[in-house]
This record gives structure tokens, C-alpha cells and sequence, in this order.
């Protein structure tokens, strides 16, 4: 079948036909779907669900922007708004960024990208679907019944002991969504380690494997640690045990910790596989390896292990004793370092390159730029003396917003673009696809660089009312979240239309590198037609395996590249 | 506060950067400053530099390819060896500064703070009581004494640069010197329900001889080292706890700040939070040498109660003396 679907040729060979036989034609029926254990239609599942937390969580942030346009809090009861922003921040972390790499291009091209017909467990791969749909679904009836108000971050004893609303319900529905984290973790490490393809060594991954890789680790070894936690806190609520509430003999601060030791990482689990989509999108738009591939594959790893010891940062001024917080700081400082190498790597990647001016390429800059601002105000909290001030401002808020909408979020949508004619065999490019980044970009620093300086004034997070002097700067700050929504709504129109629409993408329409691109768009069922065998290196552009006759083409400068040392 | 002035267009003007009014909010921002130096110094190198490649490389020709270059050993020990210094540059810096805030200076005039849902009560030493307001002298080392009858909360006023959670079941300590008169924003910023951004007030700042027309024109009530007096003899504290030690119980003159030895050995400073702890919880942490006699106070004594009976035992073999107990950084902080 695969020959009548070649490559797209702009000089005159014939356009690409759509496959006749493909993942999506394989078998019929909502049955074959909701029981299917097949990677590429479990991404598809993923995709749907975190779609809808993605908006529901977006109509929540909405909501709190409408509400701080002005001083006084005349939307909402202070109740109800306490309950929007915590729902904004449970949907959006939990339901749509844990899962939103991983889950969805994680699921569908690692099995590819390593030549292997599916994950190591399939079955485990679907489990890990329902786990997320049952856990997500207590925690939306919780929503529709009254909602949560503890902020997501659900400290002690306010939560255990004050807080009346549906504490328990969602944090069961977290400790559930966390065994779809967990299995999918389990998964990848299990597939990367024993599945890859005869020649995929190691340093023959592309850095996406490396990134999930890293990510899987700590999804692995951190959920099951906030799952613990909440359990602890739905016992102490149920059956009154001193966890954490002194006045049963607890301890709120080791609620803290018990919290941000998985809570920070899960920072890492949604920025690193950003990180592993903008090396993939970044070579395959300069067509050069990415520079220092090691490097970058190590400082994955180094993130991973200097994440898991650098939770006390966000406990500077909890009473934890000075020498906690002199030795935390020290630690994230150190975080800095493997980050600085991949931003620099990824820039060096550019020098005499091929840069192609494509849409996911504008998401991966977009990335680039507003990680880049997201790691050094990081750097400045994490600067104990600083963060004495800006801690529980919105100089955090907008820290980290740089970081999981900024840096995850670009990431995940130029992923999402660069790999849809992968996915769904139909290209989505053009004016409105560059629209929607230069929107997000343009829409995402109005929101959120006024909440930067906000923060050093001195407002607090999670205020519902505010004094006057505030005002222009939480009037920008919802402009820009209003061109951000338009934004974010552009992909959902011009996606949907691509799939009757779209031009047919044929196997490789970008001419990137990978084994993903060598097999059919959408991929057959089983992915290969055969058993691929990897001769040539990671971003090796045009290298032998490409049977088609454009591989042989003389072009300037497309000797196989010299492998990596 | 420094703003910016948007020329005739608009009716409004920008704030850019709080008010400073204390003796320890120079040396955040100064730390700010070359924090935003930094940030902004590589912000720019990065997109510049982006860009610029961005455009120089643009395709040229759709079989153009890039050349293979794979990296330089050179360039990745020089961009992890640069930031590394930066960094720990930054972190040597801002542990300096953090440990001028940590450490409450032992001649500061200490007020008590409790935060509750939805307020900040605050006890000067002489015995002035106020909810959502406090008045302090400038020109004087300020300490709080805090802690929470429910959940955490926190104190900050960003025209001080400080900050400290405020917490149930321990205390905390903050402070500050203020450097200009005027009043300025109080705010919880550890979220603590309902109304939490309603747990706001302000912070007086005045002249010292107005601070002093302030106190003589409010209605006194006791110091807290008085009402810890009166507690102490309520309770009859004195039948165990006399001038010299005695067989049912140790001394208390002279002891708060000291370190001592406990039953089962090791030992610990007897700070605030050991004091609270013993007076709630007597047997968890018992003097070397003492049996377990003492009941417990636990739920008999209000938590003001026992910040004022602190702040008797911590006067007690003091009176000579001017300056008040001493509280290091981890005495503030420890458990």
C-alpha cells in the first residue's frame, strides 16, 4: 500500500494519496474505540479528553479575569471565586498538563519513533485512560455539586479541618487520575528500555524518547507520593486523625512537604516533554542534528534528579529552619544550569541551519523566548533574600504561568501542529495555524508580564479584591488573557476543518528525520509494514532508509551527516 | 511609589515599584535590581540572538539543508560553567540577605500577633491592644511574636519587604525597622478561605513622640508580662516553679533563650515554642532530672494566655537587664 503514498513533491511528482488501510479505518464502532489498545487511538482518546479540561479550565481562568477588573470583588461571593481559581488550577494541572504531552504525542510516537508496533502494555495503556476518565469524572461531579475551595495546592489544617466543601471527593478523584500518570509512566520506561528496534541505541533516540523518558521517572517515582499525601488528608477529614492539624497533635508543614515532593516535580513532568517536542520541531525545521544532542538528552535526566530535591523552596518562610531553606536554595540554583544548557543548545541549533518558517517552528521561538523568562524569574524566587517578598505574589503567579502556559503549553500545540499530518494524514498549515502562535504569544505577555510587576508591589495571590492602585495592571493583564482565549481558539476551528479539508499529507510532509516519518500518515495498524532496522543516527536528514526517489536526488549539502560524539 | 507616567493619552498612571519604608528593604531591592539586570541581560541575548539567526538562516531553496555541525565541546563547558558561577554568585547573595531577615535583632521591642479567619491582632509591650491596625515607632527595631488560633496565614507588608507565615500550634517571628512615617498595606498572603483577601490592615508608621501621644491616648490594658503575672499565679505556677530549683519542678529565672538538658538526653534551646510546648504538653520534652508531675494545659489556657505567660517567664531574672530575650534565626523557626 505504502506505494502509492510518496512523498509530496513541490516540483511537479504526484500528490500524495491517503492510505487505504490505517489506524483509524482499522475497525468501526465506539466499541473498538472505548476497548481498543492500540497507542495511536488511545493518543486519540487522551486528545479528546484533555481537549475538554483544557477549555473547561480556560473558561475558569476567564472567569478570573473578568472578576479582577475591578477593585472590588463585585462578580462573585468571595465563596464562589475561592472555587473558580481553585477549579482552574485542579482542571488545568491535573486533567490537561500532567497528561497533555505524554498522553497524547507521548502515546502515539514513542512506539514509532523507536520502530515497535505498540507500548510494552497495551492493556495497562488503557487502564491508564480509564483511570484519568474515572478520576476526572468525580472530580467534575464534585465541581457540578459545589466545587472545591482549597486552592489546588490544598494546605493544612485549612483543608482538612476548615474548608466545607468537596475535599474528599477530589482528592479520591486525584489519587485515581494518579494511577493513569503511573501506568503510563511505567509503560513508556518498560518500552523504551526493552522495545526499540534492532540499531535504536541509546544515543540513536531522538531527544523526545530521552525527554519522556526523564518525565516517565518521575511520574513513576513522584505520584505515588501525592497520592499518599491526599489519602492522608481525606482520612484526617473522615476520620479525624492528627495528621496534620496541631490541634490533633499534627503537623501542617509536613503537609507541605509531603505535598511539593511530588508537586514540584509534576512542574517537571509538564515542561520536559515540551522540552523533548521543541528539539524535534527545532532539527527538523533547521534540518541539522540538534547541537549537542548529548548534552541536551542529559540535561533531561539532570532536571529530573535535581527536581526531586528542591521542593523546600517553596517553604522559605513556612518555618522550615534556615538551614532547609539555605541548602533548597542551593539546590535550585543548581536546576538552572541543565536548563541554561538546553535553551542554548536549542539556540545554537539555528546557526546554519536550514530554518523553514513554519507554524510549529513559531510555537517552538514562542517557546524559547517565554521559557527563557519563566527559568530566570524562577532564578529570582528561588534567590532566598528575594523571595522573602515576591513569595504568595503574583510574581509566582506569573512565574510559572511563563513556565506551564508559556513554556508547556507552546510546546505542546507546536507538537500538536508539527505532528496532526502524522496523526490524522491531513496537513493544517497556512495563514491561520501562524496566526493562532503569533496570537498566543502577543496574548500570552500582555496577561501575564504585568502580573510580574504587580507581584513586586506586593499583591498577594488567590485575592478576590484588591486595592485601587492595582487596577491598570489587572486591566492589561485580562486584555491580554482575551486575545490569548482567541488564540487558543483558532486550532480547535482550523484542525477540525483540516481533517475533511486538509491537503493529504503523504508520509513525510515536512522531509523531517525519524522512523516516525518513514511509515504511512495516518500509520497502518501496526505501524511498520516491517520490522525497521536503524542504520543512521538521530536528525540525520535524507539517510538511506528513505526508499523514495528524492533520497538519491543530489542536493547540495545532504551527505549523510557524520555521526554524533 | 515610583510609577510611570503615561503622558496626557490616558488618566492614569503605571506603578512600577513599590514604596520602601524599612531598613531591610534597600537591600531586597538591591538584590532585585541585579536579579532584573540578569534576567533581562539574557532575555535579550536570547531573543536577539534567536531572531537574528532566525532570519540570517531562512531557507533559501527547498533542498537547501543545514550544515552538520554537532556541537563543541568547548561551548557546552563554557555555557554550564558561566551560569554555574552566576548562580551561586546569586544564591551567596540572597542567603546573605535572607539571614539579615531570619535574624530578629535582640533589642527589638517585641509585639505580640495572632491571625485568625479573618483578622491580625497585635499586643504592644505596654499593653495596647488592635485588630487590623498597628502603630509603630519609626527609627525601632520592631519584632512580632506571631501565631494562628486556626490556620496558616501570613504577614507581609510589601513596603517593608518582609514576610512570615504564620501558623497554628507554633510560633514565628518577623521584623523590621521603619525608615519613613506614613501607612501602609498589611496583607495574608497564605490563603486562608472565605474572606482571605479581606485579612488586611495597615501598618502605622509614626514619629516617636506621636507613637508616644498615640499610647498615652488609648485604653490600657495590661502589658503581657503583667497578665502573664497574673496567669501565673492563677494557675499557681509558683507552688513548682520557685526562685531556685526544687525537687517537683526547675526554676524558671533567667531560662528562656538557654539551652538545657533533657530526660532520655540531648538537649534543646528553651525558646518560645519550647515554653509553649511545655506548658501544653509537659511531658514531651522534660528536664533532666524531673519527674513527669506537671498536668497538661492543653485546651485550659487561651493561646494569648500563653504568649503572655511566655512573655513573663522570658522577664523573669530580667528586670536588670534592658534588652529583651534573645531569638536567633532557628529559635524563630524550629519545631
Amino acid at each position: 500500500m505504502s506505494t502509492t503514498n510518496q512523498i509530496q513533491n513541490p516540483d511537479g511528482s504526484p500528490e500524495p494519496e491517503f492510505p487505504k488501510e490505517h489506524y483509524l479505518n482499522a475497525s468501526h464502532g465506539l466499541k473498538s474505540w472505548l476497548l481498543t489498545t492500540d497507542h495511536k487511538r488511545i493518543c486519540i482518546l487522551y486528545l479528546v479528553s484533555i481537549s475538554f479540561f483544557f477549555a473547561l479550565g480556560g473558561i475558569y481562568a476567564g472567569l478570573i479575569r473578568l472578576e479582577l477588573v475591578t477593585p472590588a470583588g463585585d462578580l462573585f461571593q468571595p465563596d464562589t471565586y475561592n472555587r473558580v481559581f481553585t477549579m482552574h488550577a485542579i482542571l488545568m494541572i491535573f486533567f490537561f498538563l500532567i497528561p497533555s504531552i505524554p498522553a497524547t504525542l507521548g502515546n502515539f510516537l514513542i512506539p514509532l519513533m523507536i520502530g515497535a508496533k505498540d507500548v510494552a502494555f497495551p492493556k495497562l495503556n488503557l487502564a491508564s485512560w480509564y483511570m484519568y476518565v474515572i478520576g476526572a469524572s468525580l472530580t467534575l461531579f464534585a465541581l457540578v455539586t459545589g466545587g472545591v475551595d482549597t486552592g489546588w495546592t490544598f494546605y493544612t489544617p485549612f483543608s482538612t479541618t476548615y474548608s466545607n466543601t468537596f475535599v474528599t471527593t477530589v482528592a479520591i478523584g486525584i489519587f485515581i487520575n494518579g494511577f493513569s500518570s503511573i501506568f503510563t509512566g511505567v509503560n513508556f520506561l518498560v518500552t523504551i528500555h526493552r522495545m526499540r528496534a534492532p540499531g535504536m541505541t541509546w544515543f540513536r533516540l531522538p531527544l523526545f524518547i530521552w525527554s519522556h523518558y526523564a518525565t516517565s521517572l518521575i511520574m513513576v517515582l513522584g505520584t505515588p507520593v501525592i497520592a499518599i499525601t491526599l489519602l492522608l488528608v481525606g482520612f484526617e477529614r473522615m476520620f479525624g486523625f492528627g495528621f496534620f492539624d496541631p490541634a490533633l497533635g499534627g503537623d501542617p508543614v509536613l503537609f507541605q512537604h509531603l505535598f511539593w515532593f511530588y508537586s514540584h516535580p509534576a512542574v517537571y513532568i509538564m515542561i520536559l516533554p515540551s522540552m523533548g517536542v521543541i528539539s524535534e520541531i527545532i532539527a527538523a525545521f533547521t534540518r541539522k542534528a540538534i547541537f549537542g544532542y548529548k548534552f541536551v538528552a542529559f540535561s533531561s535526566m539532570g532536571i529530573a534528579i535535581i527536581g526531586f530535591l528542591v521542593w523546600g523552596h517553596h517553604l522559605f518562610l513556612s518555618s522550615q529552619s534556615v538551614w532547609a531553606g539555605l541548602i533548597f536554595s542551593f539546590l535550585t540554583m543548581l536546576v538552572a544550569v541543565p536548563s541554561a544548557v538546553k535553551v542554548f543548545n536549542w539556540s545554537a541549533t539555528l546557526y546554519k541551519g536550514s530554518i523553514d518558517y513554519t507554524t510549529p517552528m513559531f510555537y517552538a521561538l514562542g517557546f524559547l523566548g517565554l521559557f527563557t523568562i519563566g527559568g530566570l524569574t524562577g532564578l529570582m524566587l528561588g534567590t532566598l533574600g528575594l523571595d522573602i517578598h515576591m513569595h504568595d505574589t503574583y510574581f509566582v503567579v506569573a512565574h510559572f504561568h511563563y513556565i506551564m502556559v508559556g513554556g508547556a503549553i507552546m510546546g505542546y500545540l507546536g507538537g500538536v501542529h508539527f505532528y496532526w499530518p502524522k496523526i490524522t494524514g491531513r496537513l493544517a498549515r497556512g495563514f491561520w495555524p501562524h496566526m493562532s502562535a503569533l496570537l498566543i504569544f502577543v496574548g500570552f505577555n500582555l496577561t501575564f508580564f504585568p502580573q510580574f510587576i504587580l507581584g513586586y508591589l506586593g499583591m498577594p495571590r488567590r485575592y478576590h479584591a484588591y486595592p485601587d492602585e492595582f487596577q491598570v495592571l489587572h486591566v492589561l493583564s485580562t486584555a491580554g488573557a482575551t486575545v490569548l482565549a482567541l488564540g487558543y481558539m483558532l486550532p480547535g476551528f482550523y484542525l477540525l476543518w483540516s481533517l475533511k479539508y486538509g491537503k493529504v499529507a503523504g508520509n513525510n510532509p515536512w522531509k523531517a528525520a525519524g522512523l516516525e516519518w518513514t511509515t504511512t500518515s495516518p500509520p497502518s495498524l501496526h505501524n511498520f509494514e516491517s520490522m525497521p532496522v536503524v542504520d543512521f543516527e538521530p536528525y540525520e536528514f535524507y539517510p538511506p532508509q528513505y526508499d523514495s526517489a528524492e533520497a538519491a536526488e543530489p542536493v547540495t549539502g545532504a551527505e549523510p551527516a557524520p555521526s554524533t560524539t | 511609589m515610583i510609577s510611570f507616567e503615561i503622558p496626557k493619552l490616558f488618566d492614569f498612571d503605571v506603578p512600577l515599584f513599590p514604596e520602601s519604608a524599612s531598613t531591610f528593604a534597600p537591600q531586597v531591592d538591591a538584590l532585585y535590581f541585579f536579579t532584573l539586570a540578569l534576567t533581562a541581560f539574557f532575555t535579550l541575548l536570547i531573543f536577539v540572538g534567536v531572531l537574528f539567526l532566525f532570519i540570517k538562516y531562512r531557507r533559501k531553496s527547498e533542498d537547501e539543508m543545514g550544515e552538520p555541525i554537532h556541537g563543541s565541546l568547548v561551548l557546552e563547558i563554557a555555557w554550564s560553567i558561566i551560569p554555574f558561577i552566576i548562580v551561586m554568585f546569586l544564591f551567596a547573595w540572597g542567603a546573605h540577605v535572607f539571614l539579615v531577615g531570619m535574624r530578629t535583632p535582640e533589642d527589638a521591642r517585641e509585639y505580640l500577633a495572632t491571625g485568625k479567619q479573618w483578622m491580625w491582632k497585635f499586643q504592644h509591650p505596654e499593653g495596647h491592644r488592635e485588630i487590623n491596625t498597628l502603630h509603630v515607632p519609626v527609627g525601632e527595631k520592631i519584632k512580632l511574636t506571631m501565631t494562628s488560633e486556626d490556620v496558616i496565614h501570613s504577614f507581609f507588608v510589601p513596603a517593608f519587604r518582609v514576610k512570615q507565615d504564620v501558623l497554628p500550634g507554633r510560633y514565628t517571628q518577623v521584623w523590621f525597622e521603619a525608615t519613613k512615617p506614613g501607612s501602609y498595606h498589611l496583607f495574608c498572603t497564605e490563603y486562608c478561605g472565605a474572606e482571605h483577601s479581606q485579612m488586611i490592615g495597615t501598618v502605622y508608621v509614626m514619629e516617636p513622640d506621636e507613637y508616644e501621644d498615640w499610647l498615652a491616648g488609648g485604653i490600657v490594658g495590661s502589658s503581657p508580662v503583667a497578665a502573664g503575672a497574673d496567669l501565673f499565679r492563677q494557675y499557681a505556677c509558683n507552688t513548682c516553679h520557685e526562685n531556685e530549683d526544687n525537687l517537683r519542678g526547675p526554676s524558671l529565672v533567667g531560662i528562656a533563650g538557654q539551652e538545657v538538658r533533657l530526660e532520655g538526653g540531648g538537649t534543646t534551646v528553651r525558646d518560645e515554642n519550647y515554653l509553649r510546648e511545655s506548658i501544653l504538653r509537659p511531658s514531651s520534652k522534660m528536664v533532666e532530672g524531673y519527674l513527669n508531675l506537671m498536668p497538661t494545659y492543653q485546651g485550659q489556657i487561651t493561646e494569648e494566655g500563653v504568649a503572655h505567660l511566655i512573655a513573663y517567664i522570658k522577664h523573669l531574672g530580667q528586670e536588670d537587664e534592658s534588652s529583651e530575650t534573645v531569638a536567633s534565626a532557628e529559635t524563630a523557626t524550629g519545631h
